[in-house]
């Protein structure tokens, strides 16, 4: 017997389909099961009242603001640190051993599992600073766990700014750091917007790292300070699904949703920036 | 012998390599202000990078060094600042570079990293440098437009105007004509005229025609040597060194 | 003025690129300064291969292996299911599907990674344990094999982006050469672009097991969470990470139960640290 080289071509190609779809059906079954069962419970008072009745009924304003206040102080601490970080990798650092140490640390801090960063967060921030469980805290950490996205993403924005700009500036008689300020960054800023944006919805979603950093099983009020502790939502999605029995399926699915799609529209925003700006990019 | 104007840039025994490649072999020139210097010579053979030892600019590249010196006015340009050195002596590229800006803060770029904050001021130096650079009439309409849209002989214009709002001493000029039109050619060979009243010039091209035309002195370089270097006339005319000759005459390039 | 802002900026900026040393250091640093301490009391040995966790009985017994095993067998099962296709799907996108269909199958899985692992935590419970509990008639279908069915669909994303780059970058003239000898674009893809790809196809396979083994919270809310040695991937298990993010809750500070804790983290992090060495040497093999 003969093989034709043309079927197995048919049934290879078949079966590369099929995998492809075995991928991406789930994920649009998930974003359709969510909505459907998630979109009933949705109404104002879902999401600006607190939680009632040990949770099994309200709303879940506190864990909507507390993820806010997480994400908000993880990108103050991020956002600077990471690019200037990224302004080191670009615009001043050689190819040496320290770079190519930066480089691997960069890629470790990316790989480490969310749940290190808990641990890490609980030893460095509330044990060892004494800032207990808090805002700060988590912040903190979740800052430490974006770093690598904002930095890789910066990195790459200010590589992607042609090197005879800079050649230009220079030869005018500008230094390095007035070039850096006003060629390099105004021209990265789209890839570092993107990159943290990324970097936002990932640390909205992320529920290892803040488990012992700050997330409060129930706490029907707002904080006072970046020392209190806040509920947030993925840890409440979690909570009301595995701790807290006789919980209305309409409710989880709900916070389900409302957690879905605060992360699924910081990326898409991510999305439209970058296309936008690709298409308006000059050169 | 021809009177001489002031020297302005004197360069002693400049050798320099880029990794292990000799790139420049034991320079000896003297540049005089207010004339134009035209340098010629085949593809590789150190005319640019020569021309970027001016003003420091080939340290950017990684491997580079240089023994020998370069004096600036005087001074050993090591010793003067590297944004100063380069202040004082701008770069016009082979290829027209704008910056990702308007055509107007294309203009005022150079002056307003160097300190010039007024608003009023810095429109009076870009309209002053773009008619320099023979633009104005051609932009002054759309100076908020994108330096992009601009044709490419406006472009490189427009880079001349952008390196004379730093209100330089000399102008490096790159190969500035080496991506255009014959028409926008003779408009920058122009400027280039008008503009040695008040500065001095280096010329690195690889037409010899134009080096004859707007050249008061011409250097001949080859494979990293200077081989000549005279007065524009008598290089084209009677050329001591047969090479030269050669090169001038279309043998090789 | 300007001079002293600047270099002051340049050593800031120096600094911040140290940044990332500075904090993988301190992360080893703090999880050995609070994980060390277990092994006053147990030794290392015992602690790794120890056949009970019972962090809270009096004397604490903490041996970890039926959670290595636990971590391991759902490890073992995601990689199966999800090496083979996501590499097919990586193939299909670099090659196979239309420009159209290539941007809207990645944007998929760029949704796919965007979901919090919380969220799969959660649809995995309420549609895949069910089914698992279901087809095999379980008494539970918080299993393993739950675990690594959702594991195996969480890796997804990082497999497929990371092979299709790998995929990607291999010159168009290989395959172009290979379709000039008359092979069909199949042969081409599975004689010429998979072997020619292998590195990178290889350091997205260790990608993947990475993020398999270090997530926590879909593998805590479907895997059942019992400390016992599995023997199939039909009953419930615990993972390292599952064990850390369940009870350090309940772990008081400076106990033998809180420093056992951190110990697990030492391990994982041993392990994410060899993993991202080894794809990163894969993927600048060639470069």
């Amino acid at each position: 017997m003969t093989r034709n080289p043309y079927r197995t071509e048919k049934i290879a190609f078949f079966f590369l389909f099929l995998a492809t779809l075995l991928i991406v059906v789930p994920v649009g079954l998930i974003v359709v099961i969510i909505i459907q069962k998630g979109l009933p419970a949705i109404n104002w008072q879902f999401i600006s009242d607190m939680p009632r009745n040990g949770m099994r009924s309200g709303g879940i304003f506190p864990a909507i603001a507390g993820t806010v206040y997480l994400v908000l102080g993880a990108v103050i601490f991020a956002l600077p640190i990471g690019v200037l970080a990224a302004i080191y990798l670009s615009e001043y650092a050689r190819e040496n051993l320290l770079t190519r140490i930066i480089k691997l640390a960069i890629v470790n801090l990316a790989g480490v599992p969310s749940v290190v960063y808990g641990l890490f967060g609980l030893a460095l921030f509330v044990v060892f600073f004494k800032f207990g469980a808090s805002i700060l805290s988590g912040s903190l950490t979740l800052g430490i766990m974006i770093l690598p996205i904002i930095i890789t993403a910066s990195r790459e924005a200010m590589e992607s700014v042609p090197q005879t700009f800079r050649e230009v500036s220079l030869s005018l008689g500008a230094s390095k750091w007035q070039t850096i300020r006003h060629i390099v960054l105004p021209n990265a800023i789209p890839g570092i917007i993107t990159g943290t944006i990324l970097g936002i919805g990932r640390a909205a979603g992320e529920t290892a790292p803040i488990l012992f950093t700050v997330a409060a099983f129930y706490l029907p009020r707002l904080p006072k300070s970046i020392f209190d502790q806040v509920m947030a939502l993925p840890y409440h999605l979690y909570v009301i699904s595995t701790q807290v029995p006789n919980v209305e399926e309409k409710i989880r699915y709900g916070t389900a949703l409302v957690l879905l799609a605060m992360v699924l529209i910081t990326n898409l925003a991510a999305i439209v920036i970058r296309y936008k700006f690709r298409k308006k990019k000059k050169w | 012998m021809v009177k001489n104007n002031p020297i302005k840039f004197s360069i002693k025994n400049l050798n320099a390599w880029f990794g292990s490649l000799h790139v420049l072999k034991a320079i000896n020139l003297e540049i005089y202000a207010n004339e134009i210097l035209s340098i010629i010579g085949p593809a590789n053979s150190g005319k640019s990078t020569f021309l970027r030892t001016l003003n420091r600019l080939n340290e950017l590249y990684p491997g580079f060094k240089m023994t020998g010196s370069v004096f600036y006015g005087g001074e050993d340009i090591q010793k003067i600042e590297a944004e100063v050195l380069r202040k004082r002596v701008g770069t016009v590229f082979a290829l027209p570079l704008p910056l990702p800006l308007s055509i107007a803060d294309n203009v005022a770029y150079g002056a307003k990293i160097h300190g010039i904050k007024d608003k009023k001021k810095l429109e009076e130096i870009t309209e002053e440098s773009l008619k320099k650079a023979f633009l104005w009439e051609e932009v002054k309409d759309r100076l908020n437009e994108s330096a992009f849209k601009l044709s490419g002989g406006q472009q490189q214009r427009l880079c001349i105007a952008r390196t004379l709002a730093v209100k330089p001493e000399v102008i490096l000029f790159d190969e500035p004509c080496s991506g255009l039109d014959p028409i926008s050619t003779a408009k920058v060979e122009e400027t280039m005229f008008v503009l040695k009243r008040e500065y001095t010039i280096v010329l690195v091209t690889n037409n010899v025609k134009q080096a004859a035309r707007v050249g008061d002195k011409t250097a001949f370089f080859l494979s990293g040597e200077l081989i000549e270097f005279d007065i524009t006339e008598k290089i084209f005319t009677a050329p001591s060194d047969q090479r030269t000759d050669g090169y001038i005459r279309g043998e090789f390039g | 003025m300007r001079k002293f802002k600047e270099f002051f900026l340049e050593k800031l900026i120096f600094i911040c690129g140290l940044a990332s040393i500075l904090f993988v250091l301190l992360i080893f640093f703090f999880l050995l300064k609070e994980g060390l301490s277990v092994f006053k009391t147990v030794s290392p040995l015992k602690f790794i291969m120890g056949r009970n966790w019972y962090p809270i009985s009096e004397p604490p017994q903490l041996g970890i292996f039926p959670l290595i095993l636990g971590s391991f067998i759902v490890t073992i099962g995601a990689v199966v299911i999800s090496v083979p296709v996501g590499v097919a799907c990586a193939v299909y996108i670099a090659e196979i599907a239309p420009p159209k269909i290539k941007e809207i199958l990645k944007a998929g899985i760029e949704l796919l990674a965007a979901i919090p692992s919380v969220v799969l935590g959660f649809i995995g419970m309420v549609t895949l344990v069910p089914w698992v509990k279901h087809i095999f008639g379980l008494p539970t279908g918080l299993t393993a094999l739950s675990g690594s069915i959702m594991l195996a669909f969480m890796a997804m994303p990082t497999i497929v982006s990371i092979a299709e780059d790998a995929l990607y970058a291999i010159p168009k003239s290989y395959k172009e050469g290979a379709l000039a000898l008359g092979a069909t674009h199949w042969q081409s893809i599975w004689r010429v672009l998979l072997p020619a790809a292998s590195s990178g196809i290889l350091a997205a396979v260790m990608l993947g097991i990475g993020r398999v083994i270090g997530e926590t919270m879909a593998v805590m809310m479907i895997t059942g969470n019992a400390a016992v040695i599995p023997h199939t991937l039909l009953v419930p298990v615990r993972t390292l990470t599952a064990t850390i993010a369940a009870e350090m809750g309940e772990a008081v500070v400076g106990s033998q139960h809180y420093f056992a804790l951190f110990a697990i983290g030492i391990v994982l992090f041993a392990i994410s640290f060899a993993i991202n060495v080894t794809a990163d040497l894969f993927l600048h093999k060639d470069k």
